[in-house]
This record gives C-alpha cells, sequence and structure tokens, in this order.
C-alpha cells in the first residue's frame, strides 16, 4: 500500500466511522469494516476509531486482538484457510495443512515471502460433507487430498 | 406465478457451489434456451438437499428425478433427453434410486425415507433469495396468524405446549424463555438469533440460513409480538458469506413487502432486524459472550443470574434462539402445538437435523424424528461406513459431548438419552469414527480445541483444559504412566465443577467419555506403547516388508534424514531410532513394501 493509498483509506474510515457512529454496538461492525478496508487493523485506524467512538484505545486494541479474524499485521493477498474441525480433522485434514505448508514454505498464521498467501487454521467452514476442506477468499474446495494442492496454489499464483 | 411444466431445482448451498453448481445453472439457462423451451420450463437456484456427499445435485419436478455429481458437460444430455423427449437420463441418476427399470423419486431413497422435515422444509425447495416463493409455500402466514388472531400469551402458551425445547445445545424448553423474557419488566426487549454456529462439525444453521432464511425472520418477528419486543439482532458468523449475503437479501425484501418495519401487516406491530457478524471466536456462541460481542466488547462470558430473559443485550430483557429452533416456530404455529408434540419421545418432541459428517458414505444433513436411533441414522440413512470399514464410534456434541460406541447404537436418540450415555445432543453434529480413527487422538483434538478457544477470564478452564491437553499430548507421545488417567479423571471433575460457562463445563467431557468406553486404547498407549488405530505417529514404526522389497533404494533417496540402508538384492533396513516418521518411504514406494504399525 502507498502512503497515497493508505490516506485514502483512512478517509474512507472517516465515512465508515460516521456511518456506524449512533448505531448500539457500533464496535465490532465499524472493526469489520476497517479489517475488510485496509486487510488489517493498522494502528493509525486504531487511534482514530477510539477518537471517533469515544472508545479507549485499550478497549479497542483489547477487542481487535480477542477475535480471530481481526489482525494487527497486513496479510497476503489471499488467505487460504485450511479447516481442521473435527469432520475434517478426522478425514486427514492435516495432510492438507502440511502439503500447503510445505508448498507455501510457511506456518500457519503467517504469510508467504511473496505477500501472496496467509496461511491459516480455522475451525469448520459449515462444508462437513465435504471434508477435508479449503477455502481461499470465498472459494471452497473439497474432498481434497495433498496431491490438489499445487495445482490450487498455481491457480491464485498466477 | 407462471406455470411450468418442469421445474429443474440446482442447489446453490456451499457444498455443492463448490463444486460448480454455479456453471450448471448456466449450462442450463442456455440449453433451454437453445432448445426455445424456456416459456416450458424453469430453473431454480435453491438451498441445500441435505446429500452434500453427492453433490453437486439436480432435481428435477414433476418427476423428482435426482441427479447427482452432476458435471456442467451433463447438462447438454439432461436437457435434450429428460426435458425435451422425456426420457430421464439413467447413467446420471443417484445410483440408488435406479431400481432394475424402475426410477424411485427423491422421496423414496434411503436417505431422504426417513426424514421428516419440518426446520428443512423448504431448503432444496425454494429459491431463497425470492420471497415470492417463501409466500407461496406458505410463508408468513404464521406472522399473519399470530398478528390478527392470536394474543401475545397464546403464542408464548402454543410453544410451550409444543414441547421445543432450544436446538442450539442446552435443550432448554424454549416456550418457558420466552416466557419468562415476556413477563420480564422493561420497556425495551431484544430477540437475538444465535447463528455462530460453533460446533466444529455441525452445518444445519447455515444450510437453513441459505435455504431458507424467511423462516428465521418470520420467527423472529413472531417471537417479537410473543415477547414484546420490536428489535431483533442475528449474529452470524464471518466464515459463512453466502448465509449473511441471502439472510440480508430476505431482509430486505421482507422490509419491502411491510413484512418487517413500522405497522407489519396494517396491525400497528413493529418489528426490524440488522445482522451482526462474528469474528471468529468460539466461545461467542454462548449466549452471554454472544450479547458482550454484539456490544463490542470481547466476546467473554459473563456469569449468570441475572439471566438473558431479564437482563440482556444492553442490559434490556433479552430472548435468545438458535437457527434451528427459529425454523421449527412457524410450523408450530400453522400445525398446532398438538401436531409437533405428537412426534419424539416423551420429553423431546419434533424433529432434529444431524450433520453427518467423518467416515460415513451419506456426509450431508438429515432431518429426523427425535427417537430414531443411532443405527438407523449411521447405516441406513448415512449409508453405513465406507471401504467396508468396522463403525468404532458416533461423536455427537461436538467440543461439548462425548463418543456413543457400537453397543448404545440401538438407543433412541434424544436430549435425556444422549446425556444419559455421556455425551449430549449439542448443535447435532454427527462425527463417525471407524477403526482407523484413534480415540486418545480425538480427545487430544477436542481438548487442543476447548484450549485455543477458552476466553481466558476463569482459571479452571483456562488453566485446567491446558493441563489435560498436556497430559493427553504425553499418553499420544507414549510417554505416559498408569496415573495419568487418574489425572485426567481428577482434572476433568474439578473443571466440570468450577468453570464459568459452558465451554469449560463441558470441555472434558470428550476425554471422559473416551475414557469410559475406550479405555484399553488409553491403556495400550500408555502400557504396550502402541497406537492400536495406527494414528499417534510417535508411536508408530515404520517397516519393509521383506518379501515386497525390490530393492530399488528409492525409500533410501526419499529419506531426509538418512535413517533407512541397504543394497542391492537385500531388502533395505529403516533404522527405527533414526527415523523421523515423516512417511515418505511410504508414499513413495512403488512396491507398496513399507507399512507403519
Ligand atoms: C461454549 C458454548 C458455545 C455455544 N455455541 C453455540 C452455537 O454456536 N450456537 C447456538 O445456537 N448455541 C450455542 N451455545 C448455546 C447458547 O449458549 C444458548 O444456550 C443457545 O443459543 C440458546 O438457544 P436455544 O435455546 O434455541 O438452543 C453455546 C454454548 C456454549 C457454552
Ligand atoms: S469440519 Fe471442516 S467444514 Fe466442517
Amino acid at each position: 500500500m502507498t502512503e497515497l493509498e493508505f490516506k485514502e483509506k483512512m478517509e474512507k474510515l472517516e465515512e465508515i466511522i460516521k456511518d456506524h457512529r449512533h448505531q448500539d454496538g457500533p464496535l465490532m461492525p465499524v472493526l469489520h469494516e476497517t479489517q475488510e478496508l485496509f486487510g488489517y487493523i493498522p494502528e493509525d485506524a486504531q487511534k482514530r476509531i477510539a477518537l471517533g467512538l469515544n472508545v479507549p484505545m485499550a478497549e479497542i486494541y483489547g477487542v481487535a486482538t480477542f477475535y480471530s479474524r481481526f489482525t494487527l499485521k497486513p496479510r497476503g493477498k489471499y488467505t487460504i484457510s485450511i479447516c481442521l474441525g473435527t469432520a475434517c480433522y478426522v478425514r486427514n485434514a492435516q495432510a492438507i495443512i502440511e502439503k500447503f505448508q510445505d508448498e507455501l514454505k510457511v506456518e500457519p498464521g503467517a504469510t508467504s515471502e511473496d505477500g501472496i498467501f496467509t496461511l491459516e487454521a480455522t475451525r469448520c467452514l459449515g462444508c462437513c460433507g465435504l471434508a477435508p476442506v479449503a477455502m481461499i477468499g470465498e472459494d471452497v474446495y473439497g474432498k481434497l487430498v495433498p496431491e490438489d494442492v499445487p495445482g490450487i496454489i498455481k491457480k491464485y499464483r498466477d | 406465478m407462471e406455470m411450468y411444466r418442469s421445474h429443474v431445482m440446482i442447489c446453490r448451498g456451499t457444498g455443492c457451489t463448490s463444486s460448480n453448481s454455479e456453471q450448471i445453472v448456466k449450462n442450463f439457462e442456455e440449453e433451454i434456451k437453445k432448445h426455445g423451451i424456456e416459456n416450458e420450463i424453469t430453473v431454480e437456484r435453491t438451498g441445500c438437499f441435505g446429500l452434500c456427499a453427492l453433490g453437486p445435485i439436480v432435481i428435477i419436478y414433476p418427476e423428482a428425478s435426482f441427479y447427482s455429481l452432476v458435471k456442467p458437460e451433463d447438462v447438454e444430455e439432461i436437457v435434450k433427453e429428460h426435458l425435451v423427449k422425456g426420457r430421464v437420463v439413467k447413467r446420471l441418476l443417484y445410483a440408488e434410486s435406479v431400481d432394475g427399470d424402475t426410477i424411485k423419486s427423491i422421496n423414496d431413497v434411503e436417505f431422504y425415507k426417513k426424514q421428516y422435515r419440518i426446520a428443512l422444509k423448504n431448503c432444496g425447495v425454494i429459491n431463497p433469495e425470492d420471497i415470492d416463493e417463501y409466500i407461496a409455500f406458505d410463508g408468513y402466514k404464521a406472522l399473519e396468524k399470530v398478528l390478527t388472531s392470536m394474543k401475545p400469551e397464546e403464542v408464548v402458551d402454543t410453544i410451550k405446549r409444543s414441547g421445543l425445547r432450544g436446538r442450539g445445545g442446552g435443550g432448554f424448553s424454549t416456550g418457558m424463555k420466552w416466557d419468562f423474557t415476556a413477563k420480564a419488566a422493561g420497556d425495551k426487549k431484544y430477540v437475538l438469533c444465535n447463528a455462530d454456529e460453533g460446533d466444529p462439525g455441525a452445518f444445519m444453521d447455515r444450510s437453513v440460513l441459505e435455504g431458507d432464511p424467511h423462516s428465521v425472520i418470520e420467527a423472529m418477528a413472531i417471537a417479537g409480538y410473543a415477547v414484546g419486543s420490536n428489535q431483533g439482532y442475528i449474529y452470524c458468523r464471518a466464515e459463512y458469506p453466502i448465509a449473511v449475503k441471502r439472510m440480508t437479501i430476505a431482509i430486505m425484501q421482507a422490509r419491502e413487502y411491510g413484512l418487517l418495519g413500522k405497522n407489519i401487516l396494517g396491525t400497528g406491530y413493529e418489528f426490524d432486524l440488522e445482522i451482526r457478524l462474528g469474528a471468529g471466536a468460539f466461545v461467542c456462541g454462548e449466549e452471554t459472550a454472544l450479547i458482550a460481542s454484539i456490544e463490542g466488547e470481547r466476546g467473554m462470558p459473563r456469569p449468570r443470574p441475572p439471566f438473558p430473559a431479564i437482563k440482556g443485550l444492553f442490559g434490556k430483557p433479552t430472548l435468545l434462539n438458535n437457527v434451528e429452533t427459529y425454523a421449527n416456530i412457524c410450523q408450530i404455529i400453522l400445525n398446532g402445538a398438538e401436531w409437533f408434540a405428537s412426534m419424539g419421545t416423551e420429553k423431546s418432541k419434533g424433529t432434529k437435523v444431524f450433520a453427518l459428517g467423518g467416515k460415513i458414505n451419506n456426509t450431508g444433513l438429515v432431518e429426523i424424528p427425535m427417537g430414531t436411533t443411532m443405527r438407523e441414522i449411521v447405516f441406513e440413512i448415512g449409508g453405513g461406513i465406507p471401504e467396508g470399514k468396522k463403525f468404532k464410534a458416533a461423536q455427537t456434541g461436538g467440543p461439548s459431548g462425548g463418543c456413543i460406541p457400537a453397543e448404545h447404537l440401538d438407543v433412541p436418540i434424544d436430549y435425556d438419552n444422549l446425556i444419559a450415555l455421556g455425551s449430549m445432543m449439542g448443535s447435532g453434529g454427527l462425527i463417525v469414527m471407524d477403526e482407523d480413527n484413534c480415540m486418545v487422538d480425538i480427545a487430544r483434538f477436542f481438548l487442543d480445541f476447548t484450549d485455543d478457544e477458552s476466553c481466558g477470564k476463569c482459571t479452571p478452564c483456562r488453566e485446567g483444559t491446558k493441563r489435560m491437553l498436556e497430559i493427553l499430548e504425553k499418553i499420544a507421545e507414549g510417554k505416559g504412566e498408569m496415573s495419568d488417567i487418574d489425572k485426567l479423571e481428577n482434572l476433568a471433575k474439578n473443571i466440570k465443577a468450577s468453570a464459568l460457562c459452558g465451554l469449560g463445563q463441558t470441555a472434558p467431557n470428550p476425554v471422559l467419555s473416551t475414557l469410559k468406553y475406550f479405555k484399553d486404547e488409553y491403556v495400550a498407549h500408555i502400557k504396550d506403547k502402541k497406537c492400536p488405530a495406527g494414528v499417534c505417529t510417535a508411536l508408530l514404526n515404520y517397516i519393509v516388508i521383506d518379501e515386497k522389497c525390490k530393492s530399488c533404494g528409492i525409500c533410501a533417496k526419499q529419506c531426509p534424514v538418512n535413517a533407512i540402508s541397504g543394497q542391492k538384492g537385500v531388502p533395505y533396513l529403516i533404522d527405527t531410532e533414526k527415523c523421523i516418521k515423516c512417511g515418505a518411504c511410504l508414499s513413495k514406494c512403488p512396491f507398496k513394501a513399507i507399512y507403519k504399525g
């Protein structure tokens, strides 16, 4: 993100805050939209939200770190979520996440060096009928075997 | 609505969508146009049919022909043969629906025959993005009936008499909850829907939200009338983007039709809804944590009492029910409490949706009357275990539940029987395990889950689950001692008794139930240093089968730690001391001459 882009996004954040300021319980919706806007929740944004919603900075930090979908660091362009829910686990999801780890050379929770992929283990994606399952953006991949992994990565890398 | 001679229903639930059902919809539309029959045939995008294992699924009415595993390139043939010439394409039908020359309709195949659909009534039947279709299937009739002919007390009374119990886990009487909230003093009250669906392995709430969102909206409006509230929130997990989208569309359509908002159906009743998103915290499924999260705080449970019915969201009386609970409401209002109470067992009325997953042929969603046995679910509806493997256990209740072994397969399933067996209904996740699943590993899996998801507020849960996890890891690594079993039982007892919320109070259940039914597996790990199912890596040895080994040397090249040695003409040897059990040799051996055990 260039400095200019960042500035533009900070201006958009003003609108987000304005939209939600008078709602009951505005913090979660604002954090969701901030996460979507920047791809993470930058410190500057936290400060702005604190001011705009009149919530202490410490509380914002507490909330942002409590929920696993909010991140304080930038993510890759694509987040690859591997389901480690029960249905997927008993169908050997472990082998799928290991294959992604091998191919991308990243640990779960980390972002690949080229900044394209963030690998993540999640709980049930609600497609247990197709276990084991992975989700990239809004695309769901089911009935995975480790051999599928290189092809899937390639699709996004190109 | 216009009349068509055939209806093509294509599943656009998450499962089938991931296997390209949108392309199938497009191909159908194109092919139908090509044959000039677009005025005779309609293509509908529906919610989930339940049999996700065989998706994408296409059902063609009026015959109710059941096409499974449909590929985009199959569409041309189906249109040309079935829709134009009236000849069903047998080759592409769900195999079980073809019986010699007769073709069974979807309702007669084993998977659906024993099901009875109330909560899932419209899933797979209507287009969830079109309110008119919902209305055509008696939609919003229950709301109209309630607003025009029933007093709030009568609504509460009907729900009470139906015997409906909460489908979100606890199984508390829904009517009682409505009664408490209705009687609570307060000018402002809230109605919440718990769509956080945290049990990893359950996805019925997702299916209802995606396949029949209006049934939840209508039920919440009815609940609002019954308890005296005019504002509702649906708290949905962010992992369900399609559900959120469909629900958003449905709310907008309901507002346009005057079914949400001010002066609903001209009766002066006001009710509106908002969606709030979770952010990936399991504990937010717990009611007080969910409330904290909507308020914009960390999702930490609060001590009860006060119960939400008295002091809930923003400190006001609040009614909170699960998605599936709401999905039953309209049918109860329309068909009567007695109708609903006539199904099920003495204390568990109606039906329950189960999500079948794991080692079972027909993975997917099934809705069965309470009192159906586990054997019927697993072996008849579920089609048994794949590859002829042996059934070991069915896990219900997710991280709060337990395992049901083969000897209890014939127990009728209801809230109380499951608890007596050391498990619980939970939200209806049902994961089948076969002989290849290790029960120590499963217990470790669940404790890893609860340890990770514990919010950290109370010590028994925060520290206790961690200690239990450490002991289980020790056992799985072959370093356990017999005294560890007592330690586990002791910790379990104490955590259950002292944790603040349901998460901690039920976290030890997976351990206790596996210890109860599969103690021999724990003993095998501890005493014999063996994992009978062959799962716990540290206890496995990779061994070369001498007779099969052609001494090609590929395994030795693959081994990252040089643990394999040998020479031409003699079988290779794996040094188990050096071996790191990565499995590279086993997967690369062209002669299948290596096994683990
Ligand atoms: C740790 C924990 C997680 C829970 N997760 C869910 C959930 O995901 N969905 C749900 O409906 N209920 C969940 N519950 C149960 C809720 O607290 C609450 O009892 C339920 O939503 C009430 O609705 P019902 O009476 O219609 O079942 C959970 C409870 C606990 C203790
Ligand atoms: S357990 Fe993986 S999608 Fe449900």
